[in-house]
């Protein structure tokens, strides 16, 4: 066994430490308090981000990306998540893997456009009835002639106010549930954006409503096969949720660096509270939790890069999505307690990592469908040893 | 143009607590984390920005254990071309005469235009190599370079004096600057230059290989003897006066006259 990052992975971490500390974190203030940021301020960091190669880090070179694998993109995550806010993480333009189904044309007019930051996608499949249960989403797509005629809403969608063009998945055959995934851009009649929701966390990555009337998507726009819609959601749901709890990593380093740095400084009765043992166990148990959940992540992207069809590589990344995150609330939960009443303060950055981990545990799937998916798991296939 | 940029590997303490080892002159170095030392990654930045502009080649030149390879690799992302690690354990590395004499026996057949160094390193504080080089080498030197342009067979920099005062030298080259942190904004390793970074040339040496005798370079030959490191003992002198503001006013007065201080 060899646990060592290869000297190409570390480069990575650092040069990714560099620009989030260089290019990212001069804005976190200004995008907490004003809920997003300049769109000139946004253009200037993709360029940078661009420039600097954080853009579809882990893309085939062939088309533009940066052609290292899951791992590589997990450690990029980590790296800038444990140096800015996930949000400012996610305000990379970082286009979805699943745009690889794009057909030659569709690559000219979305994923090359995306890939040069020109343009950038929203994911658009949770709808105000189906959350976890995405099966049950209620859009519909008919064929009409040569188009396809979208009715429905869609709900959560992140930075779908900013996105120039959406993923849509509808349901295309009713009859088997069947759904199909369109591009569909913003300007098309009958897409709309509708609510924006103000949120806990997170700030600046917008939640919005997309609602669908009649909306007539012409048929070079399915992406993928027809029918074949839940194969890229699922793909798309696996890689995001690995991400999630990469910036569950990321974030959680930070918290614990906060929290460490504070006891250390932090004078009472006469010395640091970091000489208490008190505070001592409560960052102990925050180092080690982070400890476990680092290494079962980056097993996993491992493994995910070797061997992405490989015998329950979709409970390995339940595992990891279910573990990091709710160690993640642990821990910052933990880390804000060290830091007492200044904690509660919207002046220190652990009041902001306090808001932004509580999502973790939901989106991309909630720890409960983590939970589902390893238990059904462990029925099946017994306990797994690797 | 020919440029050369020296660069160390030095222990970053800024969260690790520094202990000593069990030979009392070292630190101890098992659990510290090592990157590049930061005037070195400033010195990284201006020799590419001397080679974007006049172009030509920079190559970078390290001794260092083989942990210093990412750091040497992120050099080579950077830009610079070519790169030369010294691994040799009978090197006394602590001693900044030696040490040049070893870098500069690595540099003396590439005629370089340019050297650049960083103004001093982080762990030792020497601020020496960049000297004990430019005179083994038979180069000019300048030292807390601010500012760089290039001339014609000559370089004119900006040094940075006491009190804020600049001076401005011409320097003829070949040279060694030893540049001052803030000379420039050292850039971030792009990622899709990492790969080809990986395929750089990465040249391992040891004392044998760049014709350096041992005894002149190891601890035995080094006419300065490292006796000691110790942590000084940490006294406290203070003493809390007590009262109303004016019974203290009065007794701080009385301790300021009494010490011949009013």
């Amino acid at each position: 066994m060899n646990f060592a990052l290869s000297e190409e992975l570390e480069m990575i971490r650092k040069s990714a430490l560099d620009f989030a500390t260089n290019e990212l974190l001069p804005y976190e203030k200004e995008n907490e308090e004003n809920d997003g940021l300049p769109e000139e301020t946004v253009k200037k960091i993709y360029a940078k981000a661009k420039d600097a190669g954080f853009v579809a880090v882990s893309m085939p070179e062939e088309v533009g990306g940066g052609g290292f694998g899951t791992l590589a993109e997990v450690l990029t995550i980590e790296a800038i998540t444990s140096v800015v806010s996930g949000a400012m993480y996610w305000l990379l333009p970082n286009p979805s893997a699943i745009l690889l189904a794009c057909n030659e044309e569709q690559k000219k007019r979305y994923l090359t456009p995306a890939i040069n930051c020109e343009k950038h996608e929203c994911f658009a499949l949770t709808e105000p009835e189906a959350g976890s249960d995405a099966g049950n989403i209620k859009t519909t797509a008919v064929k009409k002639g040569n188009k396809w005629v979208l009715n429905g809403t869609k709900r959560f969608i992140s930075h779908a106010d900013t996105a120039d063009f959406a993923i849509v998945f509808a349901i295309s055959d009713p009859e088997n549930r069947l759904a199909t995934a369109f591009l569909v851009d913003k300007g098309t009649p009958g897409f709309r954006v509708g609510q924006t929701h103000k949120t806990m966390g997170y700030m600046g990555y917008h939640q919005a409503e997309l609602v669908f009337e009649d909306c007539e998507v012409p048929e070079e726009n399915i992406l993928g096969e027809v029918h074949k819609g839940w194969d890229l959601s699922n793909k798309w749901l696996r890689a995001g949720r690995l991400l999630t709890a990469a910036e569950s990593l990321g974030q959680s380093a930070r918290a614990i660096k906060l929290a460490r740095d504070y006891s250390i400084q932090r004078v009472q009765f006469g010395q640091p509270v970091g000489d208490f043992q008190a505070v001592q166990f409560m960052l102990a148990e925050c180092a080690a939790e982070l400890y476990a959940a680092r290494w079962m992540v980056y097993k996993t992207a491992w493994e995910e890069e070797r061997n992405p069809d490989g015998r329950a590589m979709n409970e390995m990344i339940a595992y990891c999505k279910y573990f990091a995150t709710e160690a993640h609330g642990r821990i910052v939960d933990k880390c804000l307690q060290i830091h007492g009443g200044m904690g509660y303060m919207k002046e220190s950055p652990i009041e902001m990592l306090y808001r932004d981990a509580r999502i973790e545990r939901i989106w991309e799937g909630t720890s409960q469908i983590q939970l589902r998916i390893i238990g059904n798991g462990l029925r099946k296939r017994g306990v797994l040893h690797f | 143009m020919k440029i050369l940029v020296c660069t160390k590997l030095v222990p970053d303490t800024s969260e690790s607590d520094v202990s000593i080892d069990k030979t009392g002159k070292d630190i101890a170095t098992n659990g510290l984390k090592f990157d590049i030392n930061e005037a070195d990654n400033y010195a990284v930045e201006e020799a590419i920005l001397t080679r974007e502009a006049k172009e030509g080649e920079v190559d970078v030149l390290c001794m260092a254990p083989q942990s210093a390879d990412v750091v040497i690799r992120m050099a080579l992302a950077k830009g610079c071309e070519r790169a030369l690690r010294i691994e040799d354990p009978r090197v006394n590395v602590r001693n900044p005469l030696q040490a040049a004499k070893v870098l500069a026996a690595a540099a003396k057949d590439q005629a370089y235009d340019l050297i650049f160094t960083g103004c001093m390193s982080s762990d030792d504080k020497n601020m020496s190599v960049g000297a004990a080089l430019a005179e083994e080498l038979g180069m000019n030197h300048a030292a807390m370079v601010k500012h760089v342009e290039i001339g014609d067979g000559k370089v004119t920099v900006q040094r940075e004096l006491e009190g804020g005062l600049l001076e401005v030298s011409e320097v003829a080259l070949p040279a060694v600057l030893s540049v001052q942190t803030g000379i420039n904004t050292p850039r971030y390793a792009p990622v899709r230059e990492l790969r080809k970074a990986m395929k750089k040339e990465l040249k391992v040496v040891n004392l044998d290989d760049i014709g350096v005798d041992e005894n002149q370079v190891n601890e035995a030959g080094s006419k300065v003897e490292l006796l000691k490191l110790y942590y000084p003992e940490v006294i406290s002198n203070a003493e809390m006066i007590e009262g109303t503001p004016e019974e203290k006013a009065e007794q701080i007065a009385f301790k300021l006259v009494k010490g011949g201080l009013l």
